[in-house]
Protein backbone atom coordinates (compact mmCIF):
# COMPACT_ATOMS: atom_id res chain seq x y z
CA UNK A 1 0.00 0.00 0.00
CA UNK A 2 1.12 3.74 -0.56
CA UNK A 3 1.21 5.23 2.02
CA UNK A 4 3.45 8.39 1.24
CA UNK A 5 5.11 9.98 -2.28
CA UNK A 6 8.03 11.51 -2.92
CA UNK A 7 8.80 14.59 -5.73
CA UNK A 8 12.29 13.99 -5.89
CA UNK A 9 14.87 10.94 -5.22
CA UNK A 10 16.90 14.09 -3.34
CA UNK A 11 13.96 14.63 -1.16
CA UNK A 12 13.98 13.99 3.05
CA UNK A 13 10.85 14.76 3.10
CA UNK A 14 7.88 12.07 1.70
CA UNK A 15 3.91 13.61 1.61
CA UNK A 16 1.36 11.51 3.42
CA UNK A 17 -1.26 10.54 0.79
CA UNK A 18 -3.33 8.45 3.50
CA UNK A 19 -3.55 9.48 7.05
CA UNK A 20 -1.08 7.47 8.48
CA UNK A 21 -0.52 6.32 12.14
CA UNK A 22 1.68 6.38 14.92
CA UNK A 23 4.17 3.46 14.58
CA UNK A 24 2.84 2.52 11.07
CA UNK A 25 5.54 1.09 9.04
CA UNK A 26 4.83 3.45 6.40
CA UNK A 27 5.73 2.71 2.31
CA UNK A 28 6.22 5.38 0.23
CA UNK A 29 7.52 5.57 -4.10
CA UNK A 30 8.40 8.53 -5.80
CA UNK A 31 5.80 10.04 -8.83
CA UNK A 32 7.37 7.60 -11.22
CA UNK A 33 7.08 4.68 -8.70
CA UNK A 34 10.71 3.90 -9.94
CA UNK A 35 12.00 4.29 -6.09
CA UNK A 36 10.26 2.22 -3.24
CA UNK A 37 10.92 4.14 0.15
CA UNK A 38 9.91 2.95 3.95
CA UNK A 39 9.74 4.20 7.28
CA UNK A 40 8.53 3.47 10.66
CA UNK A 41 6.08 7.19 11.68
CA UNK A 42 7.02 8.24 15.39
CA UNK A 43 3.87 9.90 15.27
CA UNK A 44 0.44 9.84 12.85
CA UNK A 45 1.01 11.91 10.08
CA UNK A 46 -2.38 13.39 8.51
CA UNK A 47 -3.34 12.48 4.84
CA UNK A 48 -1.28 15.68 2.95
CA UNK A 49 1.56 16.43 5.66
CA UNK A 50 4.76 15.56 5.10
CA UNK A 51 6.82 12.75 7.20
CA UNK A 52 10.75 12.87 7.57
CA UNK A 53 12.77 10.19 5.51
CA UNK A 54 15.98 10.38 7.30
CA UNK A 55 17.13 12.16 10.71
CA UNK A 56 17.37 15.80 10.60
CA UNK A 57 19.20 18.51 12.32
CA UNK A 58 18.71 22.38 13.58
CA UNK A 59 20.06 24.18 10.35
CA UNK A 60 19.22 21.37 7.95
CA UNK A 61 17.69 22.25 4.76
CA UNK A 62 14.52 20.38 4.02
CA UNK A 63 14.31 19.58 0.39
CA UNK A 64 10.82 18.43 -1.46
CA UNK A 65 10.13 18.50 -5.38
CA UNK A 66 14.13 18.45 -5.39
CA UNK A 67 14.02 22.30 -3.87
CA UNK A 68 14.96 23.84 -0.54
CA UNK A 69 11.82 24.45 1.04
CA UNK A 70 13.23 25.72 4.48
CA UNK A 71 15.43 25.48 7.39
CA UNK A 72 15.02 22.82 10.34
CA UNK A 73 14.22 24.96 13.50
CA UNK A 74 13.89 21.67 16.01
CA UNK A 75 15.83 17.93 15.69
CA UNK A 76 13.56 15.55 13.74
CA UNK A 77 13.63 12.36 13.91
CA UNK A 78 13.37 10.06 10.49
CA UNK A 79 9.36 8.83 10.59
CA UNK A 80 8.37 12.45 12.24
CA UNK A 81 6.26 14.94 11.28
CA UNK A 82 7.47 17.67 9.49
CA UNK A 83 5.81 20.99 9.92
CA UNK A 84 5.45 24.42 11.19
CA UNK A 85 6.59 23.49 14.86
CA UNK A 86 10.03 21.91 13.23
CA UNK A 87 10.34 23.65 9.67
CA UNK A 88 10.46 27.50 9.24
CA UNK A 89 10.63 29.61 5.62
CA UNK A 90 14.29 31.02 4.91
CA UNK A 91 12.31 33.98 3.25
CA UNK A 92 10.65 37.03 4.71
CA UNK B 1 -4.81 15.37 -27.38
CA UNK B 2 -3.88 15.62 -31.20
CA UNK B 3 -7.36 16.85 -32.09
CA UNK B 4 -8.04 19.92 -31.08
CA UNK B 5 -11.43 19.73 -29.28
CA UNK B 6 -14.27 22.10 -30.73
CA UNK B 7 -16.60 24.22 -28.88
CA UNK B 8 -19.93 26.14 -28.88
CA UNK B 9 -19.39 29.92 -28.25
CA UNK B 10 -19.86 33.49 -28.78
CA UNK B 11 -17.93 35.19 -31.75
CA UNK B 12 -17.85 39.07 -30.92
CA UNK B 13 -17.93 42.10 -32.72
CA UNK B 14 -13.61 41.63 -32.87
CA UNK B 15 -13.32 38.08 -33.18
CA UNK B 16 -12.40 36.96 -29.32
CA UNK B 17 -14.59 33.89 -28.10
CA UNK B 18 -16.83 34.00 -25.07
CA UNK B 19 -18.28 31.35 -23.52
CA UNK B 20 -20.86 33.46 -21.43
CA UNK B 21 -23.30 35.79 -23.02
CA UNK B 22 -23.64 38.58 -20.21
CA UNK B 23 -25.16 42.01 -19.82
CA UNK B 24 -23.49 43.62 -17.06
CA UNK B 25 -24.10 46.62 -15.32
CA UNK B 26 -21.29 48.36 -14.21
CA UNK B 27 -20.34 51.51 -11.47
CA UNK B 28 -17.73 53.77 -12.34
CA UNK B 29 -17.46 54.08 -8.65
CA UNK B 30 -18.99 53.29 -4.97
CA UNK B 31 -21.50 55.39 -4.69
CA UNK B 32 -23.17 54.57 -7.70
CA UNK B 33 -23.60 50.78 -6.73
CA UNK B 34 -27.22 51.03 -5.90
CA UNK B 35 -28.04 53.06 -9.34
CA UNK B 36 -26.52 49.58 -10.70
CA UNK B 37 -28.18 47.37 -8.12
CA UNK B 38 -32.05 48.90 -8.96
CA UNK B 39 -31.63 48.42 -13.01
CA UNK B 40 -31.00 44.58 -12.20
CA UNK B 41 -33.84 44.76 -10.21
CA UNK B 42 -35.89 46.28 -12.93
CA UNK B 43 -34.64 44.09 -15.90
CA UNK B 44 -34.05 40.59 -15.67
CA UNK B 45 -30.86 38.05 -16.57
CA UNK B 46 -28.76 41.59 -16.51
CA UNK B 47 -25.55 41.44 -14.07
CA UNK B 48 -24.65 44.24 -11.70
CA UNK B 49 -20.89 44.24 -10.50
CA UNK B 50 -20.97 46.28 -7.74
CA UNK B 51 -17.41 47.24 -5.92
CA UNK B 52 -15.75 49.58 -3.57
CA UNK B 53 -13.88 52.45 -5.19
CA UNK B 54 -13.52 54.30 -7.96
CA UNK B 55 -13.26 57.69 -6.48
CA UNK B 56 -10.06 60.40 -5.80
CA UNK B 57 -7.66 57.16 -6.84
CA UNK B 58 -4.45 58.72 -9.38
CA UNK B 59 -1.31 57.74 -10.62
CA UNK B 60 -1.04 53.72 -11.34
CA UNK B 61 -4.30 52.61 -9.39
CA UNK B 62 -6.28 55.07 -11.59
CA UNK B 63 -4.53 53.53 -14.58
CA UNK B 64 -5.53 49.81 -12.87
CA UNK B 65 -8.77 51.33 -11.92
CA UNK B 66 -9.59 51.96 -15.63
CA UNK B 67 -7.84 48.61 -17.56
CA UNK B 68 -9.78 46.45 -14.54
CA UNK B 69 -13.58 48.32 -15.78
CA UNK B 70 -12.47 48.67 -19.26
CA UNK B 71 -11.36 45.46 -19.45
CA UNK B 72 -14.13 43.44 -17.69
CA UNK B 73 -16.74 45.19 -20.02
CA UNK B 74 -14.78 44.73 -23.17
CA UNK B 75 -14.58 40.92 -22.05
CA UNK B 76 -15.48 38.51 -24.67
CA UNK B 77 -18.31 36.52 -22.30
CA UNK B 78 -19.87 40.17 -21.93
CA UNK B 79 -22.49 40.66 -24.72
CA UNK B 80 -23.29 44.67 -23.94
CA UNK B 81 -22.53 46.47 -20.73
CA UNK B 82 -24.36 49.68 -19.08
CA UNK B 83 -21.78 51.81 -17.44
CA UNK B 84 -23.15 54.26 -14.36
CA UNK B 85 -20.94 57.19 -12.45
CA UNK B 86 -21.96 59.62 -10.66
CA UNK B 87 -20.07 61.85 -13.04
CA UNK B 88 -19.99 62.04 -17.11
CA UNK B 89 -16.23 62.15 -17.89
CA UNK B 90 -15.07 59.20 -16.04
CA UNK B 91 -18.40 57.21 -17.03
CA UNK B 92 -17.43 58.17 -20.96
CA UNK B 93 -13.79 57.14 -20.71
CA UNK B 94 -15.02 53.38 -19.75
CA UNK B 95 -17.36 53.42 -22.49
CA UNK B 96 -15.64 54.66 -24.90
CA UNK B 97 -12.93 51.51 -24.05
CA UNK B 98 -15.34 49.14 -23.86
CA UNK B 99 -17.17 50.20 -27.37
CA UNK B 100 -13.46 49.62 -29.03
CA UNK B 101 -14.47 46.08 -29.12
CA UNK B 102 -17.67 46.74 -31.05
CA UNK B 103 -19.58 45.67 -28.96
CA UNK B 104 -23.02 48.01 -27.42
CA UNK B 105 -22.35 49.99 -24.70
CA UNK B 106 -24.03 53.35 -23.29
CA UNK B 107 -23.37 55.58 -20.10
CA UNK B 108 -25.09 57.51 -17.56
CA UNK B 109 -24.13 59.52 -15.03
CA UNK B 110 -26.13 60.66 -12.09
CA UNK B 111 -25.40 64.13 -11.40
CA UNK B 112 -27.91 66.76 -12.44
CA UNK B 113 -30.21 63.60 -13.19
CA UNK B 114 -30.30 62.13 -9.78
CA UNK B 115 -30.41 58.33 -9.41
CA UNK B 116 -34.51 57.77 -10.33
CA UNK B 117 -33.98 59.39 -13.86
CA UNK B 118 -31.11 57.22 -14.08
CA UNK B 119 -32.22 54.15 -13.14
CA UNK B 120 -35.07 54.76 -15.53
CA UNK B 121 -33.23 55.87 -18.78
CA UNK B 122 -30.54 53.03 -18.04
CA UNK B 123 -33.18 50.39 -17.47
CA UNK B 124 -34.51 51.18 -20.86
CA UNK B 125 -30.75 50.65 -22.52
CA UNK B 126 -30.47 47.35 -19.98
CA UNK B 127 -34.14 46.09 -21.95
CA UNK B 128 -33.04 46.64 -25.16
CA UNK B 129 -29.14 44.93 -24.34
CA UNK B 130 -30.71 41.75 -22.28
CA UNK B 131 -33.43 41.23 -25.19
CA UNK B 132 -30.69 41.86 -27.94
CA UNK B 133 -28.22 39.00 -25.74
CA UNK B 134 -30.33 36.58 -25.73
CA UNK B 135 -30.96 36.20 -29.79
CA UNK B 136 -27.29 36.09 -29.91
CA UNK B 137 -26.65 32.20 -30.89
CA UNK B 138 -23.42 30.13 -29.64
CA UNK B 139 -21.66 29.07 -32.86
CA UNK B 140 -18.65 26.53 -33.58
CA UNK B 141 -15.17 27.76 -32.02
CA UNK B 142 -12.36 26.18 -31.13
CA UNK B 143 -10.99 25.44 -27.65
CA UNK B 144 -7.52 27.33 -28.42
CA UNK B 145 -9.33 30.85 -29.03
CA UNK B 146 -10.52 30.31 -25.45
CA UNK B 147 -8.33 32.31 -23.68
CA UNK B 148 -7.83 30.57 -19.99
CA UNK B 149 -6.54 31.79 -16.54
CA UNK B 150 -4.95 29.54 -14.39
CA UNK B 151 -4.44 29.99 -10.42
CA UNK B 152 -4.71 27.92 -7.19
CA UNK B 153 -6.11 28.62 -3.99
CA UNK B 154 -6.34 26.64 -0.37
CA UNK B 155 -3.73 24.88 -1.65
CA UNK B 156 -1.98 21.89 0.13
CA UNK B 157 0.09 19.37 -0.70
CA UNK B 158 -2.24 17.57 -3.15
CA UNK B 159 -2.31 20.59 -5.41
CA UNK B 160 0.99 19.84 -5.89
CA UNK B 161 1.20 16.32 -6.34
CA UNK B 162 -2.04 16.18 -8.26
CA UNK B 163 -4.46 18.80 -9.21
CA UNK B 164 -1.64 21.79 -10.26
CA UNK B 165 0.13 19.02 -12.12
CA UNK B 166 -3.35 18.28 -14.14
CA UNK B 167 -3.77 22.15 -15.01
CA UNK B 168 -0.08 22.02 -16.16
CA UNK B 169 -0.62 19.05 -18.54
CA UNK B 170 -3.73 21.20 -19.92
CA UNK B 171 -1.51 24.71 -20.49
CA UNK B 172 1.13 22.47 -22.47
CA UNK B 173 -2.28 21.27 -24.60
CA UNK B 174 -3.52 24.63 -25.20
CA UNK B 175 -0.26 26.40 -25.84
CA UNK B 176 0.70 23.60 -28.17
CA UNK B 177 -2.56 23.79 -30.23
CA UNK B 178 -2.04 27.82 -30.38
CA UNK B 179 -3.80 28.97 -27.70
CA UNK B 180 -3.57 31.38 -24.84
CA UNK B 181 -3.10 31.03 -21.07
CA UNK B 182 -2.12 33.00 -17.94
CA UNK B 183 -0.43 32.51 -14.86
CA UNK B 184 0.47 35.05 -11.99
CA UNK B 185 0.66 35.21 -8.45
CA UNK B 186 3.47 36.85 -8.29
CA UNK B 187 4.04 36.80 -4.24
CA UNK B 188 3.59 33.00 -4.16
CA UNK B 189 6.27 31.93 -6.37
CA UNK B 190 8.66 33.07 -3.84
CA UNK B 191 11.07 29.87 -3.39
CA UNK B 192 10.59 29.07 -6.91
CA UNK B 193 11.06 32.41 -8.53
CA UNK B 194 14.60 30.96 -9.97
CA UNK B 195 12.91 28.20 -11.82
CA UNK B 196 9.91 30.83 -12.97
CA UNK B 197 12.80 32.96 -14.29
CA UNK B 198 14.26 30.04 -15.65
CA UNK B 199 10.86 28.80 -18.08
CA UNK B 200 11.27 32.78 -19.69
CA UNK B 201 11.24 31.88 -23.36
CA UNK B 202 13.80 34.31 -23.51
CA UNK B 203 16.47 35.99 -21.43
CA UNK B 204 14.42 39.62 -21.65
CA UNK B 205 11.18 37.73 -20.25
CA UNK B 206 13.20 36.38 -17.40
CA UNK B 207 14.61 39.42 -16.58
CA UNK B 208 11.14 41.17 -16.80
CA UNK B 209 9.48 38.59 -14.94
CA UNK B 210 12.82 38.92 -12.21
CA UNK B 211 11.99 42.15 -12.03
CA UNK B 212 8.69 42.44 -11.17
CA UNK B 213 8.85 39.58 -8.60
CA UNK B 214 11.36 41.59 -6.82
CA UNK B 215 9.43 44.49 -6.65
CA UNK B 216 6.54 42.28 -5.25
CA UNK B 217 9.03 41.04 -2.70
CA UNK B 218 10.16 44.32 -1.68
CA UNK B 219 7.28 45.53 -0.49
CA UNK B 220 6.52 42.37 1.28
CA UNK B 221 9.39 42.89 3.11
CA UNK B 222 8.92 46.75 3.90
CA UNK B 223 5.11 45.70 5.31
CA UNK B 224 5.70 42.36 7.23
CA UNK B 225 5.57 42.56 10.92
CA UNK B 226 6.25 38.58 10.79
CA UNK B 227 7.37 36.05 8.44
CA UNK B 228 3.91 35.78 6.72
CA UNK B 229 3.25 32.76 8.30
CA UNK B 230 -1.12 32.09 8.99
CA UNK B 231 -1.11 34.91 5.72
CA UNK B 232 0.93 33.81 3.37
CA UNK B 233 1.00 30.14 3.58
CA UNK B 234 -2.62 30.72 5.43
CA UNK B 235 -4.28 28.90 7.91
CA UNK B 236 -5.59 26.77 5.10
CA UNK B 237 -2.84 25.85 3.80
CA UNK B 238 -0.86 25.25 6.89
CA UNK B 239 -4.11 22.87 8.24
CA UNK B 240 -3.71 20.85 4.80
CA UNK B 241 0.19 20.25 5.57
CA UNK B 242 1.83 22.90 3.82
CA UNK B 243 4.88 24.44 5.98
CA UNK B 244 6.40 27.29 4.22
CA UNK B 245 6.52 29.46 1.10
CA UNK B 246 8.90 27.62 -1.12
CA UNK B 247 7.10 24.57 -0.31
CA UNK B 248 3.66 25.97 -1.62
CA UNK B 249 5.48 27.73 -4.32
CA UNK B 250 6.82 24.57 -5.50
CA UNK B 251 3.14 23.21 -5.94
CA UNK B 252 2.31 26.11 -7.72
CA UNK B 253 4.54 26.34 -10.49
CA UNK B 254 3.26 22.63 -11.08
CA UNK B 255 0.17 24.48 -13.11
CA UNK B 256 2.62 26.22 -15.87
CA UNK B 257 3.74 22.29 -17.13
CA UNK B 258 7.01 22.75 -19.42
CA UNK B 259 5.54 25.56 -21.16
CA UNK B 260 8.01 28.60 -21.43
CA UNK B 261 5.63 32.19 -21.00
CA UNK B 262 6.14 34.46 -23.77
CA UNK B 263 5.59 37.73 -21.90
CA UNK B 264 5.63 39.41 -18.45
CA UNK B 265 2.05 41.42 -18.33
CA UNK B 266 0.61 44.46 -15.49
CA UNK B 267 -2.19 43.64 -13.78
CA UNK B 268 -5.27 43.21 -15.94
CA UNK B 269 -3.40 43.58 -18.99
CA UNK B 270 -4.52 41.73 -22.40
CA UNK B 271 -1.69 39.22 -23.65
CA UNK B 272 -0.31 40.51 -26.83
CA UNK B 273 -0.63 37.64 -29.07
CA UNK B 274 -0.85 34.04 -28.15
CA UNK B 275 1.58 31.35 -25.61
CA UNK B 276 1.42 31.53 -22.06
CA UNK B 277 1.74 34.76 -20.02
CA UNK B 278 3.01 36.10 -16.34
CA UNK B 279 0.67 38.41 -15.51
CA UNK B 280 1.92 40.44 -11.93
CA UNK B 281 -0.82 39.55 -9.70
CA UNK B 282 -1.59 38.94 -5.93
CA UNK B 283 -2.42 35.61 -4.99
CA UNK B 284 -5.93 36.02 -3.29
CA UNK B 285 -8.25 33.89 -5.01
CA UNK B 286 -10.91 37.02 -5.87
CA UNK B 287 -8.24 39.70 -6.66
CA UNK B 288 -6.13 37.30 -8.95
CA UNK B 289 -9.34 36.33 -11.12
CA UNK B 290 -10.78 39.64 -11.40
CA UNK B 291 -7.91 40.79 -12.91
CA UNK B 292 -7.59 37.98 -15.48
CA UNK B 293 -11.11 38.52 -16.46
CA UNK B 294 -10.20 42.22 -17.25
CA UNK B 295 -7.59 41.10 -19.20
CA UNK B 296 -9.98 39.02 -21.55
CA UNK B 297 -9.80 35.48 -19.89
CA UNK B 298 -13.03 33.97 -20.27
CA UNK B 299 -12.64 30.53 -18.59
CA UNK B 300 -10.66 29.64 -15.31
CA UNK B 301 -9.05 26.79 -14.15
CA UNK B 302 -8.61 26.57 -10.42
CA UNK B 303 -6.65 23.43 -8.36
CA UNK B 304 -7.50 23.46 -4.77
CA UNK B 305 -6.67 21.29 -2.17
CA UNK B 306 -8.43 22.44 0.92
CA UNK B 307 -11.36 23.94 -0.68
CA UNK B 308 -11.20 27.46 -2.07
CA UNK B 309 -14.99 28.53 -3.30
CA UNK B 310 -14.05 31.54 -4.88
CA UNK B 311 -16.31 31.91 -8.04
CA UNK B 312 -16.03 35.24 -10.81
CA UNK B 313 -19.35 37.18 -12.10
CA UNK B 314 -18.47 36.97 -15.72
CA UNK B 315 -15.27 34.47 -16.48
CA UNK B 316 -16.42 30.82 -15.01
CA UNK B 317 -14.05 29.12 -12.46
CA UNK B 318 -13.46 25.51 -12.63
CA UNK B 319 -12.52 23.90 -9.68
CA UNK B 320 -10.14 20.87 -9.66
CA UNK B 321 -9.41 18.73 -6.24
CA UNK B 322 -6.77 15.93 -5.28
CA UNK B 323 -7.81 15.68 -2.30
CA UNK B 324 -9.90 13.42 -1.34
CA UNK B 325 -11.53 13.97 1.91
CA UNK B 326 -12.23 17.77 0.13
CA UNK B 327 -13.81 15.94 -2.79
CA UNK B 328 -15.97 13.91 -0.39
CA UNK B 329 -17.08 16.91 2.49
CA UNK B 330 -17.28 19.74 -0.27
CA UNK B 331 -18.53 18.18 -3.18
CA UNK B 332 -20.97 20.69 -4.09
CA UNK B 333 -17.43 22.76 -5.06
CA UNK B 334 -15.60 20.81 -7.15
CA UNK B 335 -15.83 20.51 -10.80
CA UNK B 336 -12.95 17.64 -11.56
CA UNK B 337 -11.78 15.13 -8.62
CA UNK B 338 -8.27 14.32 -9.93
CA UNK B 339 -7.62 12.58 -6.36
CA UNK B 340 -7.13 9.05 -7.32
CA UNK B 341 -3.77 10.36 -8.70
CA UNK B 342 -2.75 10.40 -5.30
CA UNK B 343 -3.28 6.33 -5.11
CA UNK B 344 -1.96 5.95 -8.31
CA UNK B 345 -5.01 4.35 -9.88
CA UNK B 346 -5.53 8.00 -12.66
CA UNK B 347 -2.15 9.10 -14.61
CA UNK B 348 -1.52 12.30 -14.84
CA UNK B 349 -3.14 11.92 -18.72
CA UNK B 350 -6.15 10.68 -17.93
CA UNK B 351 -6.68 13.58 -15.11
CA UNK B 352 -5.29 16.19 -18.15
CA UNK B 353 -8.19 14.69 -20.32
CA UNK B 354 -11.08 14.72 -17.83
CA UNK B 355 -10.09 18.28 -16.76
CA UNK B 356 -10.27 19.33 -20.89
CA UNK B 357 -13.24 17.04 -20.88
CA UNK B 358 -15.30 19.01 -18.36
CA UNK B 359 -13.82 23.15 -19.86
CA UNK B 360 -15.20 21.60 -22.81
CA UNK B 361 -18.51 21.00 -21.24
CA UNK B 362 -17.98 24.54 -19.06
CA UNK B 363 -17.33 26.46 -22.88
CA UNK B 364 -20.45 24.38 -23.80
CA UNK B 365 -22.64 26.10 -21.34
CA UNK B 366 -22.47 24.12 -18.30
CA UNK B 367 -22.40 25.65 -14.78
CA UNK B 368 -19.61 25.48 -13.12
CA UNK B 369 -20.12 24.39 -9.37
CA UNK B 370 -19.59 28.46 -8.38
CA UNK B 371 -21.91 29.73 -10.85
CA UNK B 372 -24.15 27.20 -9.90
CA UNK B 373 -23.66 28.13 -6.20
CA UNK B 374 -23.95 32.17 -6.91
CA UNK B 375 -19.96 32.55 -6.30
CA UNK B 376 -19.49 36.18 -8.23
CA UNK B 377 -16.64 37.74 -6.55
CA UNK B 378 -15.96 41.02 -8.19
CA UNK B 379 -12.84 42.22 -6.41
CA UNK B 380 -10.29 45.37 -7.73
CA UNK B 381 -6.94 45.04 -6.75
CA UNK B 382 -6.17 48.93 -4.96
CA UNK B 383 -2.59 49.52 -4.94
CA UNK B 384 -2.15 52.70 -2.46
CA UNK B 385 -4.63 54.87 -0.73
CA UNK B 386 -6.57 57.45 -2.33
CA UNK B 387 -6.02 61.02 -2.32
Amino acid sequence: MRHFLVHDTRDNVGVAVVDIESGQVAGGTTLDNAHPFQVKACEAIPLGHKIALKDLKVGDTVIEYGEDIGKVVANIRAGEHVHVHNLKTKRW
Amino acid sequence: MAKIPKIMGYRRQNGRVGIRNHVVILPVDDISNAACEAVAKVIQGVLPLPHAYGRLQFGEDLELFFRTMIGTGANPNVAAAIVIGIEPEWTGRIVDGIAATGKPVAGFSIERHGDLKTIEEASRKALEYVQGASELARQECSLEEVYVSAKCGESDTTTGLASCPTVGRVVDWLVEWGGTASFGETSELTGAEHIVKQRAATPEVGDAFMKVWNNYNDFINQCKTNDLSESQPTKGNIRGGLTTIEEKAMGNIQKIGRTKYVGVLKPAEAPGGKGLWFMDTSSAAAEAVTLWAASGAVLHVFPTGQGNIVGNPIEPVIKISGNPKTCASMSEHIDVNVSAMLTGEMTLEQAGEELLKMMVRTCNGRLTAAEALGHREFVMTKLYRSA
